[in-house]
């Protein structure tokens, strides 16, 4: 079914947005202690939705009501989580051993500032002088539990169990936003959006969950707890488009194993190794897309999960799909992501649901 | 006796790499110009900060010095979106994969250092240290536009802004070696309020991580009677082996060694005690690794020391110092330069 091309109009990213955006990143809130971003979203959401409630995992489950009988109940996802440390061990004179809490590679902690506990006291993550470090050492990654977190001698202010993640200020420059945890902010403000522009053809189900770095539980429970005709996770997934080592006959080497490139839209997920995206929302998203000339990508089948992975196996099973902004070095201090690619996702997103009925699932 | 922290901030939030200091030399001209008789710039780009002695002349002369040269990275090359990078100093290339930084094109721009994904490199095994040269610097800037603004030779420095952590401790980049400069500026400082019959150069050196350049030069230029090098050392930290650290906070460190000249080491301590200022002892064999090391052999030869302040996680941006240790530093050396009678130098034998 093809229709005029139209152009997208409704939904677009301003200062407020941004804004909030920048204010999610800055939180912390690594998986498990989701406190400081869960207040920013109630916060948001709460002048808008005629349901709120915070569940057993601490996820956020807002609900805008559908006009007219029979809407179709569609749950949307944005996890709050984010990766970092927990303290545990105090060694004395502000030294701390620590462990990760998500995915984390030991080689992005060493010479870095990190923000220790509820008020983001600053502390390091220093590295042995390399004039101390033997030549071979040097070749060598600095194993993690060599590594510790100083937030210098005498605080009282710092304890076991804190959490602590990196200690990066949100920034725009150009074209781009730059920012720890923007996987997920993106998707969590993006989500904000959508709570407060929902459309009234579906009952909208939103929830901002928690856990997913560490296996998607908060997702797990929260679609039990809805029980949707269909789930769409919103996420931001690396964009590996860098260039390339090799050069054949002195040309550079394609790249073949972006995942997914900056600027060129939203990522709709195919395939992950958690879930298989379903083809009937895929084609929805894609026709979308078509129809409102709204730029958007294939996000490269293969690796990595999200939090459909736990949504699309609940209950009797619950047709789901991803759809991301590309993201650049996630899960490291600075992630980056061009303004372009959120706000068309948000377009897209939207212009979705808004054309979403039951007749979706019928051939 | 003026804070030095503020100045010290000030300091460590501007760019200065090894052979192009002058962001810093001038924010350490304007701190120096109410504590010194003149004030000059050497032909490497040292600067030079004279307070004049009481003594007739001809009066010797004490120069301290402190690099202000810091370690960074420079623009090698520019790839698609991506900038390709080279160390300045020695720059430990394990610190790099996530760190923001600033690159000084023809404007500054934020920017962090990547480490590409596993299957865009050559195969490294999985504890490999990726080399500097493997590494991306990306501003966010698509690639005509960063043209436009960067080119090869640009300086990138670390963004790392400064901290204050727990107990009276300082954290940023650079502190090697401006918080030595602080030091100097300390003393400067109690000096404007004590009489002292020797002139005092104060030089904020160019060029030590790379060369010694600054020093060398100074020292020949200037050529005191007696030398002092400021400098940061290592302060005892997770990892680092307790036979070459010096505990953070408990007071500067005195060289022991070849560098250091025996009668000038028992002078400092005997202060110390007196004065009742803590320090260390810190053993050098050989090399002291400081503007000393150069400034001993200059022309027929200096008498030269080494104060240390101790440092934790040095030539990383997130150095630590303990403002306690800085502000000791600082009495220390003024006290020492004007207790200094003018025929200390035929006090200072060899008693073999």
């Amino acid at each position: 079914m093809t229709s005029a091309k139209q152009e997208y109009q409704t939904l677009r990213i301003g200062a407020g947005q941004i804004k909030v955006l920048e204010r999610l990143c800055n939180a912390c809130a690594v998986s498990g202690d989701e406190g400081e971003v869960r207040k920013i979203v109630l916060e948001q959401v709460r002048p808008y939705a005629e349901e709120v409630k915070v569940d057993a995992l601490g996820n956020v489950l807002v609900t805008r009501h559908g006009q007219g009988k029979d809407t179709l109940r569609v749950m949307l996802a944005a996890h709050m989580d984010e990766v970092g440390l927990m303290l545990i061990q105090d060694e004395g004179e502000g030294i701390f051993r620590f462990d990760t809490v998500g995915g984390l590679d030991a080689r992005q902690l060493a010479g870095k500032p990190v923000w220790v506990g509820r008020e983001h006291v600053p502390g390091v993550i220093g590295a042995k002088p390399i004039h101390l470090t033997q030549p071979d050492e040097i070749k060598k990654t600095i194993p993690l539990d060599t590594l510790r977190i100083d937030v210098g001698p005498g605080s009282n202010k710092v304890k076991v169990g804190d959490r602590a993640t990196f200690a990066t200020s949100f920034t725009r420059l150009g074209p781009s936003l730059i920012a720890k945890a923007l996987d997920d902010r993106l998707g969590v403000a993006t989500l904000i959006e959508l709570v407060k522009n929902a459309p009234s053809n579906i009952e909208l189900l939103a929830v901002f969950t928690v856990q997913e770095e560490i296996g998607s539980r908060g997702a797990r429970v929260a679609a039990f707890a809805f029980d949707p005709d269909l789930a769409i996770v919103l996420e931001s997934t690396p964009a590996n488009d860098l260039p390339t080592w090799e050069e054949e006959d002195g040309e550079p080497v394609e790249n073949a194993h972006y995942n997914s490139r900056l600027g060129d839209g939203p990522a709709i997920y195919l395939a992950d190794a958690a879930t298989i995206s379903d083809p009937r929302l895929v084609r929805h998203l894609v026709e979308t897309a078509e129809t409102f000339d709204i730029p958007y990508q294939f996000r490269q089948p293969g690796s990595g999960g999200t939090d459909a992975g736990a949504i699309h196996r609940q209950r009797a099973g619950i047709p789901s799909v991803s759809v991301s902004v590309p993201g650049r070095y996630h899960h490291t201090p600075a992630a980056v992501a061009r303004l372009s690619d959120w706000q068309n996702t948000l377009a897209l997103v939207h212009a979705a649901l808004t054309r979403l009925s039951p007749l979706i699932f019928k051939d | 006796m003026t804070d030095l922290l503020p100045f010290l901030k000030k300091l460590i939030s501007a760019p200065g790499l090894a052979g192009f200091e002058t962001p810093v030399r001038n924010l350490i001209q304007e701190a120096w110009s109410p504590l010194t008789d003149e004030l000059s710039v050497s032909r490497l780009g040292s600067l030079h900060g004279l307070r004049r002695g009481t003594a007739p002349e001809p009066r010797p002369s004490i120069l301290i010095t402190a690099h202000m040269d810091a370690i960074g990275l420079m623009v090698k090359g520019i790839t698609d979106d991506f900038l390709r990078i080279t160390p300045i100093g020695g720059v430990d290339p394990r610190v790099l994969p996530g760190q923001l930084v600033t690159v000084h094109g023809r404007e500054d721009l934020p920017g962090v250092v990547v480490q590409p994904p596993a299957h865009l490199l050559p195969t490294f095994s999985q504890d490999e240290t990726i080399p500097i040269e493997y590494l991306l610097v990306d501003t966010g800037l698509p690639s005509a536009r960063l043209k436009r603004l960067v080119r090869v030779g640009d300086l990138v420095s670390f963004a790392q802004a400064p901290l204050e952590t727990a107990g009276e401790t300082l954290v940023g980049h650079t502190l090697d070696n401006r918080a030595s400069v602080a030091v100097l500026t300390g003393c400067l400082d109690h000096l404007a309020n004590r009489p002292h019959a020797w002139d005092v150069w104060a030089a904020a050196t160019v060029q030590e991580e790379e060369t010694l350049g600054g020093a060398m030069t100074s020292a020949f230029q200037l050529h005191p009677a007696l030398a002092v090098a400021v400098d940061v050392t290592f302060a005892a930290s997770p990892g680092s082996p307790s036979h070459k650290t010096y505990p953070l906070g408990k007071g500067p460190t005195l060289g022991w060694g070849p560098n250091v000249h025996p009668a000038l080491f028992k002078a400092f301590k005997e202060l110390a005690e007196r004065l009742e200022i803590p320090y260390s002892v810190e053993a050098m064999p050989r090399h002291s690794g400081t503007d000393a090391f150069a400034m001993q052999v200059t022309a027929e030869g200096i008498p030269s020391m080494v104060v240390g302040i101790p440092l934790r996680y040095m030539h990383t941006p997130v150095e630590m110092v303990s403002m306690k240790d800085i502000e000791r530093a600082s009495r220390l050396l003024a006290e020492f330069t004007a207790s200094l009678e003018v025929d200390f130098i035929e006090k200072i034998t060899w008693e073999d």
